[in-house]
């Protein structure tokens, strides 16, 4: 799964002034025409660097987003409730590590290692989804995760899946018809305590209060303060605006809460019956730039059990390399 | 000793010992030393846990047992009747890998031998286990193999997992006593002895193509206890955690 909405670099300007002198006019143009022809762009055609830059930058994230993803609910494989949710909780976790396999396999088209991306990860260069930096504190936690979380991801991962990159759209195709699954359990497993006991469902609300903030940060910041960011749309790199998408989140699954008898921690929460627009209070964005950039209350731990895999790791991972080899970049 | 009794005897030990191994194997989640054995650690541990409901479900529908859910995580520690091996914490991962080796192994010959057990209700079940751990051999027997050849310290972690794990191992085929001896009588299974043979016989083979030494079977002190509920001290604490939410209120549905 994955979320943070759209969180591209502010290009430095005299970078990209240089790099665009070097993207031939005339393949730029045939590029701009084949993304405007509906056209997939393949690892071996010309591109312009800023959208292979920005293109690594997404995948990349999303990749991280995956495996860190898989770390808050990990922690809950062990002490799920009954053979019916262990299993399919580990099937779950374990089908979000593949996912981050298949994109970084996606981003290596690109011509980044995954050894090189997971570096970047490790020394906070790179970033993930905000929201796998709060702690899972309870079993309802994991219920909200798989089925909010899960949900506002699949809004992201639809949009990006009509993108222009072709390694990345079949990825994330395959990525979307599995996260459905999860949906699915996760739903089943919010209902279960929704309509359980007094202390099930007070478990729950109490998870809901805790989680709605990191929800609605999940898309990333309101369009009004985003990066300039035309030309990503015009690339297909960028496929929704972040309201755009949280306003389809909130549109399809508030609803859904509130049939349950549930409440959201926010008295402005109404749709606009003229607009069709969801009214919200502002979530608190200095807390959303505050956990990017290592504040948040998981962030260090999250950070240290990737690590651990990293140097544990090692020798098995030395162990399979033979120095001779060349990574090749797979043409997924 | 009644049949019934032995058979439960039987298929407890298998249940718990595939219960706390997928309990350990799921604890890899996240930390495999390559994301692809993230993967195969997960994919094993729901093979296993599967396999434990499966034979708590036999216990139920065919000798008069509980239900699965609250049998498995809700017993006392002393009821447990998993070996030695399973409990232990992971380690790094030469160890759990070790681990996998020596237990799938047995298990994939107690399942091969099952297939023609005088029990009818394990026939169809070991005849479709047999299949699903056939991939965890392979498994194992790619991963030894590979990091056996692959330099010194890789050689030489395998070979001192190898030295730890296989007293553990033995433990796998402690010897059953009456429960034993009645289901040998009855044709159920052909007894923990003849496994072990089975067993020594096919992980010697590839262990030896690794150029690993297997220490010899009468000069270690097999891990026995297991089975009778005795336990080492890794075992509480897990089931504490493992029974975590289930505990706090097992009327409730999850």
């Amino acid at each position: 799964m994955y979320g943070g909405g759209y969180i591209f670099d502010e290009p430095n300007k005299r970078q990209l002034n240089e790099e665009q002198l070097h993207d031939d006019p005339e393949k730029l143009a045939d590029f701009e025409a084949r993304i405007a022809r509906g056209e997939k762009i393949e690892p071996g055609d010309w591109m312009p660097s800023e959208y292979r830059r920005q293109l690594i930058r997404l995948i990349e994230q999303h990749a991280h987003s995956e495996i860190m993803g898989a770390l808050p609910e990990g922690t809950w494989i062990t002490r799920a409730p009954g053979f019916k949710r262990k299993l399919a909780l580990i099937a779950k976790v374990q089908d979000e590590i593949g996912h981050g396999q298949l994109l970084y396999n996606a981003a290596e088209t690109l011509g980044k290692s995954r050894e090189a991306m997971i570096n970047d990860l490790l020394s906070g260069k790179s970033k993930y989804s905000n929201v796998f930096n709060y702690p899972a504190e309870t079993w309802a936690d994991v219920t909200v995760i798989g089925f909010l979380i899960d949900a506002a991801a699949i809004v992201n991962q639809v949009a990006n899946a009509k993108g222009s990159y072709g390694p990345y759209c079949r990825a994330l195709e395959r990525i979307c018809y599995e996260e459905s699954f999860h949906l699915k359990q996760g739903h089943d497993a919010f209902i279960e305590l929704a309509t359980g006991t007094p202390a099930q469902r007070a478990m729950l609300q109490d998870a809901l209060n805790r989680w709605w903030q990191p929800i609605m940060h999940f898309f990333g910041p309101p369009d009004k303060s985003s990066v300039h960011s035309e030309k990503l749309m015009q690339w297909k790199v960028k496929m929704a605006s972040n309201d755009d998408m949280r306003n389809q989140f909130l549109d399809t699954y508030v609803p859904k809460i509130w049939d349950l008898g549930l409440t959201l921690p926010d008295e402005k929460l109404r749709k606009d019956p003229d607009t069709g627009k969801w009214e919200y209070s502002d979530p608190d964005w200095d807390l959303f730039k505050k956990v990017i950039n290592g504040g948040g209350p998981c962030n260090q731990e999250r950070l240290n059990v990737r690590k651990w895999a990293e140097t544990h790791g090692r020798w098995v991972r030395k162990a399979l390399m033979n120095p001779k080899d060349r990574i090749a970049a797979p043409v997924a | 000793m009644t049949k019934n009794n032995a058979l439960i005897y039987m298929l407890t030990a298998m249940a718990d010992d595939a219960l706390i191994l997928g309990h350990r194997n799921s604890e890899w989640t996240g930390l495999g030393p390559v994301m692809e054995e993230d993967i195969a650690f997960s994919s094993m541990a729901q093979d296993k846990i599967g396999h434990a409901w499966a034979l708590y479900r036999i216990q139920q529908e065919d000798l008069g047992g509980g239900d699965p859910d609250q049998f498995a995580f809700l017993r006392n520690e002393k009821d447990y009747r998993c070996c030695h091996l399973v409990e232990q914490p992971n380690g790094e991962y030469d160890f759990s890998l070790m681990r996998h080796f020596l237990f799938d192994h047995a298990e994939a010959i107690r399942y091969e031998q099952l297939q023609q057990s005088s029990f009818a209700p394990l026939q169809p079940l070991a005849r479709k286990l047999k299949g699903e751990i056939k991939y965890h051999t392979l498994h194992a027997n790619a991963w030894i193999t590979q990091l056996c050849r692959a330099g010194e310290e890789s050689y030489a972690r395998m070979q001192s997992a190898l030295n730890a794990c296989f007293p553990l191992a033995l433990g796998l085929f402690e010897p059953g006593g009456e429960a034993e001896d009645l289901l040998v009588a009855e044709k159920v299974y052909p007894g923990e002895k003849a496994l072990q043979q089975l067993w020594m016989d096919r992980i010697y083979a590839i262990l030896s193509a690794a150029a690993l030494n297997l220490p010899g079977e009468h000069a270690v002190q097999p891990a026995y206890g297991g089975r009778k509920g005795c336990h080492t001290v890794h075992l509480q604490p897990l089931l504490e955690e493992m029974g975590n939410v289930f505990r706090t209120d097992p009327a409730a549905t999850w």
